[in-house]
């Protein structure tokens, strides 16, 4: 146990693992997001204020941080986002339940799958609809496919961002083999809109299980020149190790979660320790490293990866034998009926015609559903007052809580570290600006 | 189960599709806060989340075909009652989502219901993840947290006007720049 008792975090048990890497808090004292430059330091002419983005390659996107440099120490930063709002949840209020889908995956347009799957498992968890097996372990499968493609965009760009140029062309190599597998199973690279509420939009092609089976084979082997290629490159260990320390306390205090979480020594997953989809029945390990800083993140991810893969084999191998199953739930008042009944059923017509124009409605209520995204705790709130729109949607945005670490981990850093810490916080601006 | 009954300012417990709603009075929201985090171990605050429920329920009893307890989807053809959704205590409410992290995952969502002027306690120095989620909310929902040391717009433009979330908040109605009529 490594909790201090004033600490804010404080609880009464969580499964904490190793030693903290600095005593107490680094949290900021006046406001938890931004850094102060010191009493002595605000007057001198020493400080520089740089404005680090919106427009810098290595901020992943439009984030800004207003840095104050002491030569080239970072002794002042606070964040400045919002420049890629574009309103979703408003949006998501106009459209019917059945629309709204198409909306999540673009909020986290890295971690698309899993941003929809949490919004279609709030829909049915409202509906209390039952899903059928087969479209549950597609969609375990389609979403540690989305944990590995994310874990790449990282990988690659924060090793970008640091000078192994090379990192990038090998991941997205990867990357783009399953984005050919998502376009196989969706017909679209991203943003697949696979998930309905009650299942899956299509079965999975035939064609699908061999380039599955072709991508687990080799990617291991993937991971291990990844490993060959950065773990032992000096200037990639000198750049990553003991860099954006962040203890546990610090971490849960903050509301970090997903690999940033387990980075700083806490045992924590919800695929595991809340169990959702069937995670339950899936051997994997959850990865957990003590080390708190930009390298132990990156170690994380490399295993999550391996950790996927496995899942993705398993799953492969589940669905294989359930050929011919349903692959959603056959609700006709929900669920839109088989395409080819529309040419001989009125009835079919009719319900076609209702949840296309009209929209199904979700009994009145509230629920708040959350999942392990590739960035962490990805939750999904949503109200509904028992009509054909959600009255309200709000998304727990793993990356917009990231962000809010920067401060924290930036104390005490050089100004090349900060970008080696933005990187390691992996934070996708869609989803932290929504 | 949790024992929800010592939590201070406490109005109501909910437990509904296997989620715990606890209500509490504002006025104590924050200490409510205090006691979750370290009497009930809640020492992950996941979300917080507005809710604006102007004219809630108020688009007539035609939309709604339902069941006193909401219409069972799962059997079609069901053609109960028509029942309005349950009438809201106040317009906004306020739900902080808990997160416990110990076996089973325990959640709990503290809610507080708002007028439109009200105000409640920040959370910040029981949680600093609170921070942004804080500012998120004021900026598109118009909730104000007293004791916040940085209220500002976190996603809006600092000169913005109005609150986006809001329920009479118009859609596509806002001014176009630099356009002739400005």
């Amino acid at each position: 146990m490594s909790t201090t008792a004033q600490h804010p975090g404080r609880s009464l048990r969580w499964p904490i693992v190793g030693e903290p890497p600095y005593e107490g808090s680094r949290i900021p004292a006046r406001i938890p997001t931004i850094l102060d430059v010191p009493a002595g330091l605000a007057d001198t002419d020493d400080i520089l204020q740089v404005n680090f983005g919106p427009n810098h390659p290595s901020t992943h996107g439009v984030l800004r941080l207003i840095v104050d440099l002491d030569g080239e120490e970072v002794v002042g930063l606070s964040a400045v986002i919002g420049y890629l709002h574009t309103g979703f949840e408003k949006s998501m209020e106009q459209k019917t339940w059945w629309k709204a889908i198409t909306y999540p995956e673009r909020i986290d347009y890295v971690g698309y799958q899993n941003n929809e799957l949490v919004f279609v498992l709030a829909i049915e968890k409202m509906l209390q609809l039952e899903v059928p097996e087969k479209a549950t372990w597609m969609r375990m499968l389609m979403c540690e496919l989305n944990r590995i493609h994310s874990h790449l965009v990282f990988l690659g760009t924060s090793a970008l961002e640091l000078g192994a140029i090379s990192m990038f062309w090998y991941c997205f190599r990867e990357r783009e083999t399953i984005l050919d597998l998502f376009e196989l199973v969706a017909g679209q690279r991203m943003h697949t809109r696979y998930f309905q509420a009650g299942g899956l939009a299509e079965d999975i092609p035939s064609g699908f299980y061999p380039e599955a089976h072709k991508f687990v084979e080799w990617m291991p082997h993937a991971l291990d020149d990844y490993l060959r290629l950065l773990d032992r490159n000096q200037i990639w260990l000198e750049r990553t190790k003991g860099v954006g320390l962040l203890s546990a306390d610090d971490a849960i205090a903050l509301g970090q979660s997903g690999p940033v979480l387990r980075a700083s020594g806490v045992d924590w997953d919800l695929r595991r320790d809340e169990m959702y989809l069937a995670y339950d029945q899936v051997d994997f390990k959850v990865p957990v490293y003590t080390g708190c800083d930009v390298y132990d993140r990156y170690r994380v991810r490399m295993d999550e990866m391996a950790e996927s893969v496995k899942i993705v084999r398993q799953c492969l191998d589940r669905l294989e034998r359930m050929e011919g199953q349903p692959w959603i739930a056959d609700d006709r008042k929900v669920v839109l009926p088989p395409r080819e009944e529309l040419h001989t059923s009125m009835e079919s017509l009719i319900h076609h015609f209702k949840i296309v124009t009209e929209g199904y409605r979700v009994p009145a209520g509230e629920v708040y559903v959350a999942i392990e995204s590739p960035r962490g705790e990805s939750g999904c709130y949503v109200v509904s007052d028992g009509g054909p729109k959600p009255w309200r949607v709000h998304f727990r945005a793993p990356s917009f809580a990231a962000l809010q670490a920067t401060a924290t981990c930036a104390k005490g850093a050089l100004i090349a570290d900060l970008i080696a810490i933005v990187g390691s916080l992996d934070a996708v601006m869609g989803d932290t600006d929504r | 189960m949790t024992d929800y009954s010592n939590v201070p300012g406490l109005l109501e417990t909910k437990e509904a599709l296997g989620e715990t709603t606890v209500v509490v009075d504002r006025a104590s929201l924050r200490a409510a806060c205090e006691y979750a985090r370290d009497e009930l171990g809640f020492a992950f605050l996941a979300d917080i989340v507005a809710t604006d429920y102007l004219d809630w329920a108020g688009k007539g009893v035609a939309g709604y075909i339902g069941t006193a307890t909401g219409r069972d989807l799962n059997r079609p053809m069901t053609q109960g009652l028509q029942a309005l959704p349950d009438v809201k205590p106040a317009r906004f409410s306020l739900s902080y989502h808990l997160l416990a992290l110990r076996q089973g995952a325990p959640r709990l969502r503290l809610q507080c219901w708002l007028e439109e002027n009200d105000t409640v306690d920040s959370v910040v120095p029981v949680w600093p993840a609170a921070d942004w989620f804080e500012r998120e909310q004021f900026d598109l929902m118009g909730i104000r947290f007293d004791g916040h040391a940085n209220l500002v717009r976190l996603l809006m433009e600092d000169d913005w006007e109005g609150h986006p979330l809001r329920k009479d908040y118009p859609i596509g109605g806002e001014p176009v720049r630099f356009s002739p009529a400005e």
